[in-house]
Formats: structure tokens, sequence, C-alpha cells
């Protein structure tokens, strides 16, 4: 057994083919597809049909692509562009309490900038209700902005009853999904969705790229300027091999994530055996068929215990971090309700199409014997004196 | 300008004896050992100074400005005995400072040469003011001195006397053990007690997978860090992880940090006995922290046989900064991965601990059996100040 990456939804390795057709790109089909000459109209043909196959894993047309350097600048692409577009139109934004920092972040920013921002809280399993989004939506709300899956606990938000939702009450505004965790694991109707950002690594492809995939006739204010590329929304030269990569990775990753969910479950029920052990986040059934987030008694930090698996080849994250006197915990966490080690403790799972039963059983022997190396139980809770 | 040797001048001058020629023997062979990576070096005793002949760079003479045992160092000329050799390089050393106010001292140590001191200050003062109009005399308080020593074998001239470090050659005082932490208090210790002539052994104290390899590189840094200054460090790495589960879980949390700095004392007296150290020496200062009031220290200490040297123990926390940044030792400290994890730091630790308390508390763990175990996964690493590619794991 030489290692199982259950890091899944920090970064995934490439597919074979991903990196064939990278290399390919790169020694063959080198030109810069704005040149007029053959090289040129070579590479743009080649982004073309990439965008086509991209559309096709979304659900989208190939002209509401528009590639970008990654997930995080397709979100900050979104929350700044769309709003400066409707600002005249109104002041209310609208997201949830477990974005991704580079959601959380711009609306922070645009909230300083004078908008009326709104955060949904979260229940204790990571979904938000209905209800709070509805009492939320007003006339003058130009954007709701809500992760897909997320990234830490797995939880799923309901988005077509969302984009129902916000078609009824706030017609004018935009409803952006930060699809980045749920694309490729998961297939919703996504008809109500004006927006969409996807990111590269996350699917077996490369890093540093991603997409925005905006619905025709939703109107966006261009963030990188200085060129015509992206139908003139999104400046700079077309990182031509990573946009084949990305093409391909999203198709394989789409055709082989079959077996997740049956992964998942044989995860948490090996884990399940293990004394102490709590599950943070929806049940089985409503969570994300690839991440698994978890809290052992007697683990106070989340990093000491990622830090014994990895000993053992074993790698997963947690959302704490330990580098100074007083531990940051996973705001994701927080919102949900989570307190002291539970809270503070807590690591994350996350598989993918190349992980296998085998890695899976491992992780959970690794596991076993890594909570007895660092748990301490203080005698008081045991029941004796001290 | 370029200088033809080094003139190091020691301290302690009021050694004799015995005493005085052990201290120059090693103060030389530190020299060497320290100068050795700059090229062929020869290091000679003169007359209670210390010659260096190597052809010298700035590196060359900062590195020997930390030589533990120096005062300090001078650039240093020698021409034959001639007056006019003499006198144009008094007057090429007045030159090269500029303005301002100087005056000549001379020495004579060789009594054969044609001028007496007033005699050699008159010569050179007057050629100096001749040609050099921006300079004029200050007998009382100049700006340069320039030194003449008159020796037999020629004559020597030297300007600025360098401060160098002070103290007492590496290894003079005999051994200690250290306790260092990754903080910024204990290298400072550290290098104060090796100041004062103490070799030192560096023990420290990690908690895997508690603590992590990020703060277990930062201990090995601070710990060539003081081998640069004293030659070969060994750096003794405690594997704690055991000891400190076992007082999280059988102790109450408010005595869990005392009763761990206790453990680590036994672990330095058992250390120090088997390396034949007679102290101990920690980054302790009074009232800065928890473990550090008197009541903490009072306790902690009641386990010592051996005496506890504390170098900080008066320092404010500025002032033992200030220091760090002189040695070097602070931008180390200050990277973000702590040692012996805050994990196991309660809350609301008691500031004021009772012996008798401490030690029932302690009754809850079997503590040979915990020392013994933690020996045979510690390790230990030698490392070469003065050859820093050297390093041994023993």
């Amino acid at each position: 057994m030489t290692e199982a990456y259950l890091d899944n939804s920090a970064t995934t390795r490439a597919w074979p083919e991903v990196v064939r057709v990278m290399a390919r790109a790169m020694e063959r089909d080198y030109g810069n597809p704005s040149s007029l000459h053959p090289r040129g109209l070579a590479a743009e043909k080649m982004i073309q049909e990439a965008r086509e196959r991209l559309a096709r894993v979304v659900g989208c047309h190939g002209d509401e692509i528009y590639f970008t350097s990654g997930g995080t600048e397709a979100n900050n692409w979104a929350c700044f562009g769309l709003t400066a577009m409707r600002e005249k139109r109104g002041r209310r934004i609208i997201t949830t309490a477990m974005e991704h920092p580079s959601i959380r972040v711009p609306f922070r920013v645009l909230g300083e900038r004078g908008f009326d921002v709104v955060t949904l809280p979260v229940s204790r399993e990571g979904e938000i209700s209905l209800e709070h989004l509805s009492d939320a939506l007003t006339e003058d709300t130009i954007l709701v902005s809500v992760m897909w899956v997320n990234n830490e606990v797995g939880s799923v938000q309901p988005l077509a009853e969302m984009g129902t939702l916000i078609k009824e009450k706030s017609p004018h505004a935009v409803f952006h999904v930060d699809g980045v965790q749920g694309l490729g694991k998961l297939r919703t109707d996504l008809s109500n969705v004006d927006v969409l950002s996807l990111s590269g690594h996350k699917l077996h492809g490369p890093k540093g790229t991603g997409a925005l995939c905006l619905k025709r006739g939703v109107r966006i204010e261009p963030w990188l300027l200085g060129g015509e590329q992206e139908n003139q929304l999104r400046a700079g030269t077309e990182n031509v091999p990573g946009i084949l990569g990305l093409a391909e990775a999203a198709t394989l990753t789409g055709e082989r994530s079959q077996g997740l969910r049956g992964l998942r479950e044989r995860l948490v029920t090996g884990l399940e055996g293990i004394e102490g052990f709590q599950l943070n986040g929806p049940p089985g059934e409503r969570s994300a068929p690839h991440i698994v987030n978890a809290s052992f008694a007697g683990v106070a930090r989340g990093e000491v215990l990622v830090r014994a698996l990895a000993e053992r080849e074993v790698h997963v994250s947690t959302g704490s971090a330990c580098h100074s006197r007083r531990p940051q915990a996973s705001h994701v966490l927080e919102a949900m309700g989570l307190r002291g080690n539970a809270l503070t403790g807590a690591i994350r799972y996350s598989l993918s199409a190349m992980n296998s039963e085998l890695e899976v059983d491992y992780a959970v022997g690794a596991t076993a014997d890594a909570v007895e190396e660092v748990k301490i139980i203080p005698q008081r809770q045991r029941g004796r004196k001290r | 300008m370029n200088c033809d040797l080094i003139m190091a001048r020691y301290g302690e001058i009021a050694l004799k004896g015995r005493n005085r020629y052990q201290f120059e023997d090693l103060l030389v062979s530190n020299i060497e050992k320290t100068l050795a990576r700059f090229g062929p070096v020869k290091v000679e005793k003169v007359y209670g100074r210390i010659l260096i002949h190597q052809p010298v760079h700035d590196e060359a003479l900062s590195a020997l400005k930390q030589v533990f045992g120096l005062v300090s160092v001078s650039r240093a000329h020698v021409v034959p005995l001639d007056i006019s050799c003499i006198k144009d390089k008094a007057l090429a050393l007045a030159t090269a400072h500029g303005q301002g106010t100087f005056k000549i001292q001379a020495r004579r140590a060789y009594k054969g040469f044609g001028y007496d001191s007033p005699g050699i200050n008159r010569e050179l003062g007057t050629h100096v003011q001749k040609h050099c109009p921006s300079l004029t005399v200050d007998v009382h308080d100049p700006d340069l001195i320039i030194r003449v020593e008159i020796r037999q074998e020629g004559a020597y001239l030297f300007s600025s006397a360098l401060p160098a470090v002070g103290g007492l050659p590496v290894g003079m005082t005999g051994r200690a053990i250290l306790l260092l932490s990754g903080g910024i208090d204990s290298p400072v210790a550290g290098w104060m007690s090796m100041k004062r002539g103490l070799k030192v052994t560096a023990l420290h104290f990690h908690s895997p997978p508690f603590t992590s390899d990020a703060a277990l590189d930062k201990v090995k840094d601070l710990a060539r860090l003081l081998a640069g200054y004293g030659g070969r460090l060994a750096l003794h790495l405690h594997h704690f992880t055991e000891i400190q589960k076992a007082i999280a879980e059988n102790c109450r949390p408010q005595l869990s940090v005392i009763i761990m700095r206790r453990m680590m004392m036994r672990v330095a007296e058992k250390l120090a006995e088997q390396e034949d150290a007679l102290a101990i020496v920690t980054g302790e200062c009074l009232g800065q922290v928890a473990s550090q009031t008197l009541e903490s220290i009072y306790v902690t200490n009641a386990l010592a046989r051996r005496p506890v040297l504390r170098p900080l123990i008066a320092f404010d926390k500025r002032e033992i900064i200030d220091r760090a940044l002189d040695i070097g030792s602070y931008d180390i400290s200050i990277r973000p991965y702590d040692d012996c994890c805050t994990l196991f730091v309660p809350k609301h630790p008691q500031l004021f601990p009772r012996l008798q308390k401490v030690e029932d508390s302690e009754r809850n763990l079997d503590i040979p059996r915990l020392l013994a175990a933690a020996e045979t996964v510690s390790q230990r690493l030698l490392l070469d100040g003065w050859d820093p590619g050297h390093e041994e794991h023993l």
C-alpha cells in the first residue's frame, strides 16, 4: 500500500489522458488562437471544440462558456462583474454562511462598497432553508450566489427550487452558483441557474483552469481587459493546453464517477466502527457522494490527526489551522453550530473516481490507529479521581 | 584599505599562571577553527595579544568578532623599523580616515629603536599634519588614534579597534545542558551561557504528531545558529509525546504546564549526568508567562540537583528581543510553528502552584516508566558550526 490520497476536494490528480492531451497541445498545437496563420487557426479550432465538449458536460451551450484561470477567478468575476452591471437596479445581494473565500471575500468587499449583503444561515447539517431565502428576496435583489456542494462537509443546496423561488420573487436578480465541487459528481436541473463557476483541478484536470458559464442574455462587466478573447469579455491569450485538458477531464470524470456514492458509504460504515466517531454534515442520502467530514472524541486538533494519518500515507485535510497560539476553526463548521473539540478536531476525507475500495479500507484502518495514537481522554471523563 | 594581519585582544587579564595558558590556548584553537573555512590561517600569541596572519576580508573579520574571549580586533599593518616607512604608513592610515582630530600613540616593546615613544609621536604627528591638512591634533579626545607598536621584527600600526563579543572561550568553564524551545528566550540564554565559556548540549522536547516537522526544523536551525558561535553542538531531541499525553490524561489540567516542566527538568538532570554537565541553562525570565512566576520556578527548581542558570531572569522582554536580533536568532524564533503544541496548555494554568499539590498530582504518573520509554525513541544530532556541511545523527 503506497498511499491513499483522499484529499480530492483540495485538488485531484490528472487523468493520464488529460496529461497526454496537454503535452500534445504544448508540443504540436502551440499557436496563438488569435493569430491569422494556420497555426493560430488550428489552435482556435481546438479550443472551440473543447468549449463544445465542456458545454455538453455542464448542460449548456458552447457560447455560454467563458474560460478562466480557475474557480477563484470565475467566482470573483461573477461577484464584481454581475453587480457592476446591475447596481442601478438594486443594492441587495444574497449569499450563504458557508461559501468559499473566493465568494465570501468579494461579498465582504461589496458590502464595504455599500451593497446590502444578506448572509443566509445554515442548519446543523449545512443546508440553507428555502424559507430564509424567500424572506430575503426582495424587489431590489440583484444577485444570489450559492455554492452547489460545500467543499468541507458535502452538503448540497436545492438549486432547482432556489432558482424557481428567485425567478418568482426577484425577477431582476441573477442566480450564480459556485459549481466547483458539484460538477462531475452530481446531476441536477440547472435550468434556472444563470451563472455557474467551475474549476479544472477538482475534476482531474490541470490547475490554473476553469470556466464561468454565463447563460445567453445575462450581462456581465468584463474583469480582465485588453484583448478580444472570450467574446471580448475576458482578455488574455487562451490557455490552449489547459483548456483542452479541462474539457477532456470534465468529460472523463463525468463518465467515471458512478461508484462514488458506494465508496463513500463504505468509508462511513468503516469509520462508524471507531469509538467516538461523529459525522459532520448531512446524512448519506442528502450528502454529495464524495465528501466525509468527521470528528473523533478525544481529538482536539484536526491538524494533529492529519499529520498522524499522513505518517501512515493517508492524505486528508482539516478546516482548522494550528499555526498560531489560537486555533482558527473552520467557519463553515462554526456556522453549522459545531463547538469545542468536534469543531477544532474535524477532518475531511474527499473521494474521487481514482480511489478504490482497497484504499478506503486501508484509510479506515489507518484512522483507527491514528485516533488511538493521538486521542486524549482526561481521567475525569473516564470517572476516575485525580 | 588592505591590511596585513589582524590583531585581536582578549580580556580577563586577571588570569594568571596555568589558567592564563589554558585560556590562551583554547582561544587560539577556537580562532583557528572559526577561520579555517576562509582559508589557511596562522594564529600567534604575541605579548598578550593574538595575531592572525591571513589575507583578511570582511567576512572573516565578522566571524572573528563573534569568537568568545576576544574583546576587540583591529586591522594591522607591518612595516620595517625605519622611521620614514613608519611615517608613510601612518600618513596612509590617517588619509584613509579623512578629516577630524587625531593623535599618535606609540609604544615600545623593543627598546632598540632609535626613537622613544614621545619622539615617535612627534615625528608621525608632524608628518601627518603637514601632508593632511584636514586633520588636526587633539591629544585628549581625538576621533582617530593611530597606534604604533615597536617590536623587534617590525613596527605594527593599527587604528580603529573594533569591538568583539567578549566573554570566555567556549569550553573553558565546563559543560551545561540547555533547554532549547523554539521560542525567543532560550536561544538567547544559550548564547549567553556559551559566552561565559560553557559548552552546551541543547535539549529539545518534541511531540509528534502533535508538534509539526516545521517546528522541529525551526529548532534545528536555532541549534545550527548557536553552533556557529561555539563550534560543535549536540542537539538532543527528546520524544515527549507519551509523557504529554499521560499528563493530559492523568493530571489536573491547571497543573499540566508545571508538571510538564518538571518532567523536562528530570530529563535534563538525567542527560546532565550522562554528559558530565554540571549545570542546566534555561531561558526563564521572571514573571512573563504562567510557568515563570516565582512559585512556578520554585516548584520546577525543587527537582534540580545541579545549579540552574537563568541568564535572562532579570531581563525585560524588549531586552531579550534586542539580544535575539543581535545574535540572529529572532527571525528564526518567530516562525509561526509552535513546539509543545498549544493543545497541551490549559486555558487557566495555575500561576502559583504549591509543591505539595503538584507532587500529589504527579503520583498519578508512572514516571520512571515514562522516562525510560521516551529514551528509546529519542534522537541525537551533532552539529558542527565551524564546518556547516558536517552533521551527524547519533
